[in-house]
């Protein structure tokens, strides 16, 4: 019988054999939990939601991003969707809401309605959420599209991983206009010849 | 279609038909508001026409009378639609005032309140005329012709936060880029 030897920090080093350990600072590690668990909150209330579904659904699937379990309480979940058009009369409900959900909490307005007011710019609506709550990324689109929704997902999870709380907005990826190898541009031009 | 029942009001009512026209297959009569009540209640018991589709409210701004109270009638039994209207109030908005048909149709409730907060024409008789859309603390009426299309009210106070009008990364009025007109400015002879 041999005997029972623990390598040393340094031997493990050495070898690469062993457990195996990794060094980081605690406010990294807990972020980076943080930021792979997003309990959200679904406040869907307008058309957005049916591209939210598609989000949600198996096709975009953010559950690979670890943010897809819902939680109908706001005491439960760390990331608030404002999902649609908010109305002066939603106002309250909402800001009610995001002050009944526990720190460290993020708020993402899905779509122009959400970020701005989009076009109803009338007596009944909101002109953006960040009127009433602070806002962390504003998504674009009407409705954005899948792939713009991950990119802001993952830009949140970038700044909960840098400790930025400053405000981010999703970009497109190109301009289409830029890109006549898209089709969009010359397809114009063709058919008027 | 409802020709006949055009002219049975006409001959039953004499004088509160103001007007009668049809369009697409739609009669509409133009009634008396003082009596306007009274003739939903002859359309309703003895002219068949069971069930209020809709009640609205018109804004012609530089008319008087201002308002057009619009009822659209419909008779299952029968298949006939009617459309009654009203002419209410004076230039400014004020004393537009028209009876209830709450107690005719239930349906008329929430779209009496409706026309009631859209634009201020105000029901006799309603048993709970309060404002359904906007809030108790709304001042005016939302879809007046000279309420400013971009008035907001906010119910839920503004965050205190520096420069809350222009948050990153856009300004108050970026969402909307192609008009923010009013009906403030004048329209010459109109």
């Amino acid at each position: 019988m041999g005997e029972l030897k623990t390598p040393t920090t340094q031997e493990i080093l050495e070898t690469g054999q062993g457990q195996g350990f990794a060094t980081t600072k605690f406010n990294e590690i807990l972020a980076w939990a943080q930021k792979y668990s997003l309990f959200m909150y679904p406040f869907v209330t307008a058309c957005c939601g049916m591209e939210f579904m598609a989000v949600s659904g198996p096709r975009f699937d953010h559950a690979r991003f670890g943010a897809e379990a819902p939680r109908f309480s706001p005491r439960q979940s760390d990331l608030l969707w404002v999902v649609g058009t908010i109305v002066q009369r939603q106002a309250p409900i909402l800001k009610r809401i995001y002050e009944q959900m526990a720190e460290p909490k993020w708020v993402l307005a899905f779509g122009t309605c959400a970020s701005v007011g989009g076009f109803y710019d009338n007596y009944a609506c909101i002109a953006g959420i960040d009127k009433i709550i602070p806002c962390d990324i504003y998504i674009p689109g009407c409705p954005p599209r899948p792939e713009a929704v991950l990119d802001g997902l993952m830009l949140l999870q970038d700044k909960i991983q840098k400790g930025d709380r400053r405000p981010g907005i999703v970009k497109p990826r190109f301009d289409p206009v830029s890109r006549p190898d898209m089709g969009v541009v010359q397809l114009r031009r063709s058919r008027h010849g | 279609m409802a020709k006949a029942l055009v002219s049975l009001l006409e001959k039953q009512f004499p004088g509160a038909v103001l007007e009668a026209h049809s369009q697409h297959g739609d009669d509409t009569v133009v009634l008396d508001p003082a009596r306007w009540k009274e003739v939903a209640r002859f359309l309703r018991d003895s002219a068949g026409m069971e069930m209020l589709v809709d009640l609205t409210c018109v804004d012609w701004q530089h008319r008087e009378p201002r308002f057009d109270v619009v009822a659209h009638l419909h008779s299952l039994s029968k298949g006939q639609r009617l459309r009654i209207k009203a002419r209410v109030g004076d230039v400014e908005g004020e004393e537009a005032e028209i009876d209830s048909l709450t107690e005719l149709w239930g349906s008329a409730n929430w779209a009496e309140r409706e026309a009631f907060d859209m634009f201020g024409v105000v029901f006799r008789g309603h048993p709970d005329l309060r404002r359904i859309l906007t809030y108790p603390e709304f001042v005016g009426h939302a879809l007046r012709k000279d309420y400013p299309a971009d008035r907001i009210q906010p119910l839920v106070p503004y965050r205190e936060v520096e420069n809350i009008q222009k948050l990153p990364p856009f300004d108050q009025h970026e969402g909307m880029s192609f008009g923010r007109q009013t009906h403030d400015f004048s329209r010459g002879e109109d």
